[in-house]
């Protein structure tokens, strides 16, 4: 570089004359083997990956819709979390015993503190300079067991899940229906059915059907209230004969969707 | 004219070095996988960029329509996916971007581990790729949220009580997070969305500069 009396610079700036730079481009020619430059050669090969990458990605983003769950009700004691996938090891951690209730602080900060502290500080923890993984056994069997430990947490945890309910919590599957509130059964409805037949007899995932479309006279619903009927058990409903005939007469004023559609479980049990 | 454009840039910039730094710089025969198939564990970083790219992209597309706030946020997602046209894909794209983007890394960070590409001397970029992991988990947490729906709003009050569970600092770091020790509301929601679009990208827009600057500098680490 030129350095010292006689620099020229452009304008007032100090960038250097154009005369002055060293233009000599790279020389990769005592790189060893078959060294390429990255451009353009390379980059057009890189280019084509790529876009193969980007058109499976695509692919697979317009077959696979992502689903939206009803709006979060914070009310919803019923509802079990699920966190994205990728954090599932972290909850299944949790479930045993040394990493929950009192030693929670194990599993929350204890394991994971440990496990993620000793990947910042690998290269302090392992410092020899050899390269290959069977130079450092030890770092790559602590590795090793932190991979196949966090595959198998969240293999354990995804298996535990019961996909098939969570799907009826999607928007697709909400039901959209208004029952009348200043009717003299709702808060008999409220008290008594609610928690599991949901706020409008939508049903809650899990807990009960929904009460849609019911075919029952208002004789059989008040039955099935004292009584119970498939997995439901008896003695749901708690209260005076005149709250049940109540109850049972909200229920079938209530239960008619307009497109005649829905109840679609009840058959089952 | 192309040329003519440049050199009248050049004259005035002198950036033919900033190019050279960027794009002229070779490949080793090792990491390119037209000569050894095996090379492909090169590409992962790579393609933690690229779906970055991706993430970004479709992410400022969402926010022309979502909306932060708990009476609209649900909704707003509810009307980008059913009315918007190609709102389905670019939701779809930012949501399997996310998962794609932590596979690709988790990937990228087995191959350098693996290869002990940690060493000595590059040792300061391995922490810098260590903490580009944790600000993608943070962004995948805070993500998770905007939705506002149950399975949204559940993982967060679960997410907040881990936080929680830090002894001393545990509360202070949940109501920094949701605004309120308690309650996960209005607070949380706009908090997240803040450190969702505006936060964290830029911690790691930081890292990633820090990142390529290493990388450039060191050169890619060689042959085992
Ligand atoms: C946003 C996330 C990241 C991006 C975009 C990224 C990108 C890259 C790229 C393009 C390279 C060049 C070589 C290659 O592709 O394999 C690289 C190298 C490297 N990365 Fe990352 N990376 C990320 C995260 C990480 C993480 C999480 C770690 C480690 C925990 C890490 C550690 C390293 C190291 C040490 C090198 C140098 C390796 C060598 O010289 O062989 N990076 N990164």
């Amino acid at each position: 570089m030129h350095r010292g009396k006689g620099m020229k610079f452009v304008g007032d700036s100090r960038v250097q004359d154009k005369e002055q730079r060293n233009t000599i481009p790279k020389d990769y020619s005592e790189y060893p083997g078959r060294t390429e430059a990255f451009w353009p050669n390379y980059l057009l090969k890189e280019w084509l990956v790529g876009a193969v990458f980007l058109i499976g990605f695509l692919c697979y983003v317009a077959v696979t819709p992502v689903s939206l769950e009803q709006q979060a009700d914070p009310n919803n004691a019923a509802y079990i979390p699920l966190p994205d996938w990728y954090f599932l090891f972290l909850y299944e951690l949790l479930k045993y015993e040394f990493a929950a209730a009192e030693y929670i602080v194990i599993g929350t900060v204890g394991i994971p503190g440990l496990a993620f502290g000793a990947l910042l500080l690998a290269p302090f923890l392992d410092t020899k300079p050899g390269r290959r993984p069977s130079q450092r056994p030890i770092a790559t069997g602590m590795m090793l067991i932190g991979v196949l430990a966090t595959i198998w947490l969240t293999y354990e945890s995804v298996v535990a899940v019961d996909w098939e309910t969570r799907e009826e919590y999607s928007v697709d599957n909400m039901v959209e229906h208004e029952v009348d509130e200043t009717h003299p059964g709702y808060e008999v409805y409220a008290q008594n059915c609610m928690s599991c037949h949901g706020g409008v007899l939508e049903g809650e995932p899990g807990l009960g059907p929904d009460l849609l479309d019911l075919p029952h006279t208002a004789d059989t619903i008040a039955e099935i209230s004292v009584e119970g009927i498939g997995d439901m058990p008896a003695g749901m409903f708690d209260g005076t004969d005149e709250e049940l005939q109540q109850l049972a007469n909200f229920i079938v004023e209530n239960t008619d969707t307009d497109d005649g559609e829905g109840g679609d479980e009840d058959t089952e049990e | 004219m192309l040329q003519k454009l440049y050199d009248w840039v050049d004259e005035r910039l002198d950036i033919t070095p900033i190019w050279r730094d960027i794009a002229d710089h070779e490949v080793p025969e090792h990491v390119n996988p037209a000569h050894h198939f095996s090379a492909f564990v090169y590409c992962f970083g790579g393609l933690t960029f690229f779906v970055t790219v991706i993430q970004v992209l479709s992410g400022m597309f969402l926010t022309m329509y979502y909306v932060p706030d708990i009476e609209n946020a649900w909704h707003s997602v509810q009307y980008l996916q059913s009315q918007v046209a190609h709102g389905q894909i670019v939701r779809g794209m930012h949501h399997w971007g996310a998962s794609v983007v932590i596979v690709m890394i988790f990937l990228h960070t087995l191959r350098v581990f693996f290869q002990g590409a940690y060493k000595k001397p590059r040792e300061l970029n391995w922490i810098v790729g260590v903490l580009l992991f944790f600000v993608m988990f943070g962004l995948g947490f805070t993500g998770y949220l905007l939705p506002w729906d149950n399975k949204a709003f559940f993982a967060t009050q679960v997410g907040l009580e881990i936080a929680e569970s830090v002894p001393v600092i545990g509360t202070d770091i949940k109501t920094l997070l949701a605004g309120d020790p308690d309650i996960v509301g209005a607070q949380t929601l706009t908090r997240f969305f803040a450190i969702h679009v505006f936060f964290l990208p830029a911690a790691l827009f930081g890292l990633m500069a820090l990142h390529f600057i290493m990388i450039r500098r060191q050169g890619i680490s060689g042959p085992l």
